[in-house]
């Protein structure tokens, strides 16, 4: 090697000059910090992606066992003389079932019938609705032994799925180790069996666990979308081809624009101020609605609509315009014949980005409203309803523990409908995306 | 109901479209007309639809006050006199009542009389609202029908009066931005105003103590309550101050890394993966603070409690071990993380945006990578970063569902983040999710507080859109 | 001692630059062809170079002397300003861009895997086209390359460094009284001026120009031309130029590329005056370009 070339190469200083030499010197201690620097940096974003992974893996391994239940079948003697033919919601068809289970299982009660009591603290108050109805449609079933199939209460579910264990001490349980031998044995017997839990889809919110559900939440969510979509939308477009295609460059163009990118940045939560001031205690509009959830809705999403319009509006060439204009095409002509279909895919993506993020926006609903308990299914614009994020907020906040499972299903299924949503965007961007 | 009027008014509108358009061509036989058939008959249906429409728009919006207002005005004695709560319960059986529905509650002696005919009554106000509204819609349809009808001549310019409708149309759904600030700005003002007359603006702004209890009875102790709100400012703070901490050297540090190092395969698997992130609604973020990362820390530092117990540091210990899931740091921690993605994607907007040509001139000079983004990129980009931390602090202040969901409620006035606090947003909730009166200073200091979050992250974002922008145009 | 160092890369023979190369003395015509041209200091083999599939670069080879200006000249997208680019590996920072053939400095060949890029570029300086000082004071612009290498261990040192760059580069009677001010303020000359003081400023070797006045006023052009013809006695100095007219006028040497190809090479005067290729004769007299 010669001389001239040691002077790029990072080893050997011997015989070159002392600039070199110097330079070398350092060379090592300027690619470690590049190597440290490099690392944070990678480091940043492992820590990241390590977030969401331990987010969505919190979520779903908390939230999966919601997905299956387990339902119990029962025997049972329709005993005439506790049941009143005509009245049957009135018998206590828990307390029978019980006793009858108990002496099934060769249980001896005490004389308070703390066993059958016991017994009837696994089963669930669906039960009695079950056994009533079917009194109610054949009444000549009393007299009768008839199979009853219905849930089992929220704690004998936690402990078939595992979420209440033997290993902790039993006076800190809700199930006791009397009534774990029992669950055992009915499981073993094929009584108890596990199954796909569809009444969380098909039911409405529920004060027991066991029967709380998310199709009023689903429904009440898709009809505040619904109103949403039908006000942000076309008007959030129309504001943009408004300001795109028609505004003159004045004072009140540069306030309205301004005034969109701040509206942009408002917390949500004074969008909810807004709804309750306006709409609820002024307009005297429905409380917990709807209308008034889609209302607050739309104008929180409106500023996103109107931005994401006006980037595909800008995107679509002038020389569209030019063209049109030259042909005699007057400016609606060219705007909503030529530049406003063209640009339509971006709108419509943007639109869809904005509604699966209206989706999942909380904090407004909670002050017009939506933070009571609504049971059922809603089927009106105008009535109370419940919504998927607020039925997150209210089921995480019960004290059951069995609803802390339902919680983390209920966002398995927001974030489920919010990937669809954004899926849709992506593959709308996918197929109409065009590059002028 | 109101769906009838609804079809019947497109129908309306359809009539008014062909009639219009048959009658222009009739009558610009021979002649020249200036705009097309299909102009004068959108020229008619606009005539014929938007008045009609915008009736029966003001119809359903004040129709639900009117008819409180009536229900109100004409009910007997004994409902009049009930508590304002139970007597819209009324009001409300008597409507289900009157639509041919079961009453939801029991209602005693008098009331029970009454409510068959204050359901009829209801009833009645009811139908009477609703063909009050429909029947001034048809005739403002017909109103405008006969007007337009009169005025289609082959020298109207009906294309250019059909424009002139469209923009007015356009530029009433860009006013609706502004409506919607100024529906803030009063919403917040009035009530506000309200909340400063009964507690003074001072006090609310500098105050440390908050305690919104207002006692039921008036004599009893402690009646007034507190609403200093310089603790739930503290709280804020706090929580927003771990926030950017987590949030600031995270998301900086992935966006120079997403954007100078990682080749595009990383970049195209990392990307996707913060917006998921970014997307997660924040109640979920609220469901991971409250159930998985309060009590991992609470343990975790009740561990470190426990060992500490009994050594030289036993006070720290015993302070550790009694810490409690809803602390500071939680919600903090949490928030920081719901921004990472929010910090990454606009700084790493802002580092693109340093033009290409001073990195050569870095590197041309024979620095690395990591000195030319030290001394070269990041100083070139501070006004821009500071910009794109100053929207995320902002967003920090306004969150609401993770804080309400967990931290607490203790308005606290403490820096220390293992404590509980609380934050303005979470009393806004708690204030106006309980059970609410109106005109009380409980319900009122909700907006007191609402206001004060509008304007101090309205400002935030001015002040660091401004910046933004600025250093855009910088290097545009 | 071979007569034609800067060969044309068709038709002529592989010349060494191992075997020990000075130019003879070139034609003595006008005044900047009379300053004798030094050793050869760069020489590129068979160099190719590819962006992605795409290749911007066919086989050039080319010898470069120390001490003289040496001019790339050629339509846009001829590749001269790629072929700048390999001599201080700055083709490193795009992805996906590839380099083969040799390129050596002082006999070695500097895309060898031991040669460091940053070793390389505090030797090998370079000005782009447009001026590009980072947003920080006169000073701080001139010192950066000395303090990210460690060439000055204290501030007086480190004074004279930035005195004698600004010197150099013929600023220095312009901003010796706001040093401290943000580089960004200066003029467009001035910004480039500023630029090349910051390149001396590593003492580097060679310093490449990739057109250098194309963002400037024909004043400020004037000035920069003078500079390169004053730095020419220290530095080996190459210049690529959409300008035939500063080619001419600054340069000592001229290579002619088109598309992606060197096409002829050789004295600036013979190469304006006398071209072999008929393509440079197009080029030259503005048929193509």
């Amino acid at each position: 090697m010669t001389d001239a070339a040691q002077n790029l190469t990072e080893q050997g200083t011997t015989g070159v000059s002392p600039r070199t030499q110097r330079l070398k010197a350092r060379l090592r201690a300027r690619y470690a910090r590049e190597t440290r620097f490099r690392w944070y940096g990678r480091a940043a974003i492992g820590v990241a992606l390590a977030f969401l992974v331990i987010l969505l893996g919190s979520i779903i391994t908390q939230g999966y066992t919601a997905f299956y239940a387990h339902t119990v079948t029962l025997p049972v003697y329709m005993d005439p003389a506790r049941i009143d033919r005509s009245y049957p919601q009135g018998a206590n068809f828990e307390q029978i079932v019980a006793e009858q289970q108990i002496r099934r299982l060769s249980v001896q009660d005490d004389e308070q019938g703390t066993k059958a009591s016991a017994m009837k603290a696994l089963l669930s108050s669906e039960l009695k609705f079950q056994a009533a109805k079917m009194i109610a449609r054949q009444p000549g079933l009393l007299g009768q032994t008839v199979p009853v199939a219905a849930p089992l209460s929220d704690d004998a579910e936690m402990y078939l799925k595992g979420k209440i264990t033997r290993d902790q001490p039993e006076d800190q349980r809700r199930v006791s180790n009397a009534q774990m031998d029992w669950l055992d044995r009915m499981k073993a017997s094929g009584a108890v069996r596990a199954h796909f839990n569809a009444a969380l889809f098909t039911k409405g919110d529920s004060t027991q666990p066991e029967l709380a559900g998310l199709l009023g939440a689903v429904v009440g969510s898709a009809l505040m979308l619904m109103v949403t979509a039908l006000i942000a939308i076309p008007v959030g477009v129309g504001a943009a081809v408004w300001l795109e295609e028609y505004s003159p460059r004045n004072r009140i163009t540069a306030i309205i624009e301004v005034n969109i990118n701040n509206l942009a940045a408002v917390p949500s939560i004074v969008y909810g101020l807004l709804g309750l001031a306006l709409f609820i205690n002024f307009m005297h509009l429905p409380r917990a609605s709807p209308l008034v959830g889609g209302l607050v809705l739309a104008l929180m999403a409106l500023p996103t609509i109107i931005i994401a319009t006006r980037s595909s509006l800008k995107a679509v060439p002038p020389s569209i315009r030019e063209a049109a204009l030259a042909m005699g095409a007057s400016r609606t002509q060219t705007v909503f014949g030529h530049v406003l279909p063209l640009a339509m895919p971006g709108v419509m993506t943007g639109a869809i980005i904005s509604m699966a993020h209206a989706l999942g926006e909380t904090a407004p609903l909670l002050l017009i409203g939506m933070i009571s308990f609504v049971p059922g299914v809603p089927h009106a614009i105008d009535e109370p309803v419940g919504a998927l994020p607020s039925l997150i907020y209210i089921w995480e906040n019960a004290s059951e523990r069995a609803f802390h499972e339902r919680t983390a299903a209920a966002i398995l299924v927001l974030l489920a409908f919010m990937i669809v949503m954004n899926a849709a965007a992506v593959l709308l961007r996918r197929r109409f995306e065009r590059r002028w | 109901m109101i769906w009838i009027f609804l079809l019947l008014l497109i129908a309306f509108a359809v009539l008014a479209y062909v009639a219009g358009r048959a009658l222009a061509v009739r009558r610009s036989r021979g002649a020249k007309s200036h705009s097309r058939p299909g102009q004068h008959g959108l020229y008619a249906l606009s005539w014929v639809g938007a008045p009609a429409l915008a009736m029966l728009i003001a119809a359903s919006v004040f129709s639900t006050s009117i008819e409180q207002q009536m229900m109100r005005a004409g009910a007997p004695d004994s409902v009049a006199q009930l508590e304002p709560f139970r007597r819209e319960a009324f009001f409300a059986d008597a409507r289900l009542v009157g639509a041919g529905q079961e009453a939801r509650q029991i209602w005693p002696a008098p009331y029970a009389e009454d409510l068959p005919a204050e359901g009829r009554r209801a009833h009645r106000i009811a139908a009477t609202l609703n063909w009050g509204g429909g029947v001034a819609a048809l005739i403002a349809a017909v109103l405008g029908g006969l007007f337009v009808f009169t005025r289609i001549r082959p020298d109207l310019r009906a294309r250019n009066k059909v424009e002139g409708w469209i923009t007015g149309v356009l530029f009433a759904c860009s006013a609706v931005a502004v409506l919607t600030t100024l529906g803030i700005i009063f919403s917040l003002v009035i009530d506000s105003l309200r909340f400063f007359s009964m507690v003074p603006i001072t006090e609310f702004l500098f105050g440390t103590k908050w305690s919104p209890q207002i006692a039921i009875r008036a004599d009893q102790v402690g009646s007034s309550g507190a609403f200093g709100a310089v603790p739930l400012f503290a709280g804020t703070f706090l929580i927003m101050a771990i926030a950017m901490a987590v949030a600031a050297p995270i998301g900086l540090f992935s966006a120079v890394y997403l954007s100078e190092y990682s080749g595009k395969k990383t970049r195209a698997m990392v990307k996707p993966a913060l917006e998921v992130l970014a997307g997660v609604p924040t109640v979920v973020y609220g469901f991971f603070a409250a159930l998985t990362v309060g009590p991992a820390l609470r343990v975790f530092f009740n561990g470190i409690g426990d060992m500490l117990i009994g050594g030289p540091l036993n006070g720290l210990g015993i302070y550790l071990s009694l810490v409690q899931n809803q602390m500071a740091l939680v919600a903090g921690a949490v928030m920081g993380i719901m921004l990472i993605p929010f910090v990454s994607s606009l700084s790493d907007d802002i580092l693109n945006a340093v033009p290409q040509s001073l990195r050569d001139g870095s590197y041309a000079m024979g620095a690395t990578k990591s000195e030319t983004i030290k001394k070269v990129l990041l100083p070139a980009a501070l006004p821009g970063v500071a910009g794109a931390l100053l929207l995320a602090v902002s967003r920090a202040i306004g969150e609401t569902m993770i804080v309400t969901m967990a931290a607490g409620l203790a308005a606290k006035l403490t820096l220390n983040p293992l404590e509980t606090v609380t934050t303005v947003t979470v009393q806004i909730v708690t204030l106006l999710t309980g059970d609410q009166e109106f005109n009380s200073p409980k319900t009122l200091a909700a907006f007191g507080l609402g206001l004060t979050l509008f304007v101090v992250t309205l400002l935030l974002n001015i002040v660091a859109m401004r910046i933004v922008q600025a250093y855009r145009e910088q290097y545009d | 001692m071979k007569s034609r160092i800067f060969r044309a890369p068709e038709g002529s023979s592989t010349g060494g630059a191992s075997e020990a190369a000075t130019l003879s003395t070139a034609p003595a015509v006008g005044a900047h062809a009379s300053a004798p041209l030094g050793p050869i200091k760069i020489a590129a083999r068979d160099v190719s170079v590819f962006y992605g599939e795409k290749q911007a670069l066919f086989d050039v080879s080319l010898e470069i002397p120390d001490k003289t200006v040496t001019a790339l000249i050629g339509p846009s997208g001829c590749g001269k300003s790629t072929f700048l680019r390999t001599m201080n590996r700055m083709n490193d920072t795009i992805p996906g861009t590839r380099v083969t053939g040799r390129i050596e400095m002082d006999g070695e060949d500097i895309n060898d895997r031991k040669i460091d890029p940053v070793l390389l570029r505090a030797q090998v300086g370079m000005v782009f086209q447009k001026p590009n000082p980072f947003p920080k004071s006169i000073y701080e612009n001139v010192a950066y390359g000395p303090k990210i290498h460690g060439l000055a261990s204290t501030k007086g040192e480190m004074d004279e460094i930035v005195q004698k760059s600004l010197k150099r580069a013929g600023l220095w009677d312009e901003v010796a009284d706001r040093l401290h001010s943000p580089g960004t303020g200066l003029s467009g000359g001035q910004q480039q001026r500023l630029v090349i003081a910051r390149a001396i400023a590593v003492e580097p070797e060679v310093i490449l120009m990739d057109e250098p006045c194309s963002a400037l006023d024909p004043i400020a052009t004037a000035k920069i031309e003078e500079l390169i013809d004053e730095l020419r006695e220290r530095y080996c100095i190459v210049i690529v130029t959409h300008s035939m007219a500063q080619a001419a006028r600054v340069s000592q040497r001229t290579a002619f590329f088109h598309m992606g190809k060197l096409v002829e090479t050789g004295d600036t005067e013979e190469i304006f005056t006398n071209p072999r290729e008929r393509r440079t004769l197009d080029y030259i007299t503005g048929r193509f370009g």
